[in-house]
């Protein structure tokens, strides 16, 4: 187990490299990248606990990253263990690379399931959760899904029916950063009120500070008391969160920083590693 | 280099919105990039936002089509086309006028890969009835296509590129729907390229020229219904029969004008499109380049065809 001052040095020097790969690819997506890589640093070094020997074992817990264009984050990680190395990180989106610009599971099978077309990934989470029961297997899904993404008619679709097979091996994550294309989510389609229709859905809702390890832990932990129900983890963040001129901003969903753009991300990054030890 | 399809529709439908007031426009989170932002700005009351919900957007469409409306309902074509018995039943099937707008068409969007890109659109499209399957060259063919797009009756597909494609025709050209137009005279072999490939499969025959080889290049805008009168003409007239588009060889361009050859008159086609892939990330023109697409590499195949 991680302290949360160590989770949160990884999380920001990972910050770092996704940064890295996404301008030397010169395309690609920070804003979503960055809102959500606390969320899975915590995942994968303090619950799923991945290394390189578990990374397939069919009990291995799963996360599935249903808003598939924020790759550079899982990739981050996934090199950070080893999974994938360093330079396949940085050749992100380069031709004949396994670091496609959207997970591919037949490139990557650590990604669980290829996304990309957004609105897909929870449903294929719960048929691996069913699965789980079937087997009577422990393990445990993650999924994470993106506000915008929220939008889709699949998402409901899933969201009715993971309660109704009693899917309490089943955690989801809204990565709520309040952005997407267009605009702010609350002008483009407003999903608002969120917790209320899910505790109406039959789901075990839960709300945090996506950025906060403490409430990350404490949100997770929970989620896995609560028998015979899904649990929902409503994540509030920060679109580009690490990188001020990125934060909030609609703009830097999917464009990659130039290269004077880059050095004041990484000089504000790497000013975050000194400040937090 | 010209415009992108994409940003010739955009400006085109924001000028149409003027004239035509049955014009209606949405988008499902990517008004930005399918260019429909440039329609939104001007007339705000016509344009909706979606979100991101594209089942949700073509169902709307067909609605508002069912009631006079034109609806251009705009989106990756990977995404739309994606939305399949919706488009088969709403809109089809009802016959109502949605124009269906699928821009990031094909490998040539590059780096966002696999998901992102519209590989099978044509094929889809094509086996829907009622439906007519559209897609432009350049940017004087879009404008005029979407220009006759808002007074056709019955529903459309209109396919458009993410990246910058070369002008082809200049201001006195005539869009025909339906109609093949021939871009380069020769009899030693035919070509039938649609969209992002017809400025590849020009400069191919410029190449050829230099070698003594007189490609014959035909420019296929309407998919479907098809210019069957063009392609059997040129299938007699020249010996060597290529097709060429950024899409799966499986459905698409190749595979109708096999269909229209093998019952009218039987001859060998050559098609050139995503050997029944998926794609992947990279530059569009290490793609292009990797999966022959690129008039250096349509050049080569089509001298080593003939020497055959
Ligand atoms: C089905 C589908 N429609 C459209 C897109 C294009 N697209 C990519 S990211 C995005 C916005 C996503 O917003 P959100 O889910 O909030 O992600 P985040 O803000 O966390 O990056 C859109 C519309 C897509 N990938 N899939």
């Amino acid at each position: 187990m991680y302290t949360h001052k160590e989770l949160q040095r990884i999380a920001n020097e990972l910050r770092i490299d996704i940064i890295k790969a996404i301008s030397r690819a010169k395309s690609g997506h920070p804003g979503g990248s960055l809102s959500a890589i606390d969320i899975i640093v915590y995942l994968f070094f303090n619950e799923i606990k991945r290394t390189k020997e578990n990374a397939l074992d069919p009990d291995r817990d799963r996360f599935v990253l249903s808003k598939g264009h924020g790759v550079p984050a899982l990739y981050s990680v996934f090199a950070r263990l080893g999974l994938i190395t360093n330079e396949e990180l940085m050749n992100l989106r380069v031709l004949g690379s396994r670091t496609q610009g959207h997970p591919s599971y037949t490139d990557l099978p650590f990604v669980e399931s290829s996304t990309g077309s957004l609105g897909q990934g929870l449903s294929v989470a719960i048929g691996i959760a069913l699965a789980g029961k079937l087997d009577k297997k422990d393990y445990r899904v993650y999924c994470m899904i993106g506000d915008g993404e929220m939008q889709e008619g699949q998402i409901w679709e899933a969201l009715l029916s993971a309660p109704k097979f009693n899917l309490d091996n089943l955690c989801v994550i809204l990565d709520y950063n309040k952005s997407q294309i267009d605009g702010y989510v609350k002008d483009v389609m407003n999903l608002e009120p969120i917790k209320e229709k899910l505790i109406a859905f039959n789901w075990n809702v839960l709300e945090i500070d996506g950025h906060n390890f403490a409430e990350i832990e404490k949100a997770i932990n929970q989620s896995k008391t609560i028998k015979q129900k899904p649990s929902f983890i409503i994540a509030h963040t920060v679109k580009g969160k690490g990188v001020s001129f990125m934060e909030d901003k609609v703009d830097w969903h999917g464009k990659a920083p130039n290269e004077k753009e880059t050095e004041l991300a990484l000089q504000e990054l790497k000013k975050l590693l000194d400040i937090n030890g | 280099m010209g415009k992108s399809t994409r940003l010739a529709f955009g400006e085109t439908i924001a000028q149409l919105g003027e004239l035509y007031p049955q014009i209606v426009v949405l988008d499902a989170d990517l008004s930005k990039s399918t260019m429909s932002n440039l329609f939104a700005k001007k007339f705000p009351d016509r344009f909706f936002e979606m979100g991101i919900q594209e089942a949700n957007m073509i169902g709307i469409s067909a609605g508002l089509a069912l009631s006079g409306k034109v609806s251009y309902a705009c989106s990756f074509a990977c995404f739309i086309a994606g939305r399949y018995d919706t488009i088969r039943v709403s809109v089809a099937y009802n016959k109502a006028n949605v124009r269906i707008i699928g821009t990031h068409a094909g490998i040539g969007i590059g780096e966002d890969g696999t998901t992102q890109m519209g590989l099978e659109d044509i094929s889809l499209m094509r086996s829907l009835p009622n439906f007519s399957v559209c897609q432009p060259c350049d940017e004087i063919e879009t404008r005029e296509l979407i220009k006759y797009s808002v007074t056709h009756n019955g529903p459309m597909y209109i396919r458009l590129t993410r990246q910058n494609l070369d002008d082809i025709f200049d201001d006195n050209y005539k869009f025909e729907f339906g109609k093949g137009v021939q871009l380069s005279d020769g009899n030693d072999a035919v070509i039938f390229a649609t969209g992002s490939l017809v400025s590849e499969a020009l400069k191919a025959s410029k190449i050829l020229k230099q070698k003594g080889i007189n490609l014959r290049v035909i420019n296929i805008h309407t998919i479907k219904p098809i210019d069957k009168e063009i392609i059997i003409k040129s299938a007699r007239e020249c010996g060597l029969i290529f097709t060429a588009e950024d899409h799966n060889i499986i459905g698409g361009l190749g595979s109708a004008v096999a269909e229209v050859l093998s019952e009218n008159y039987p001859a060998k086609i050559i098609r050139i499109g995503l050997p029944d892939v998926f794609g992947e990330s990279g530059t569009p023109e290490a793609l292009y380049k990797k999966y022959g697409f690129d008039a250096e590499s349509l050049a080569v195949k089509i001298e080593s065809s003939l020497k055959k």
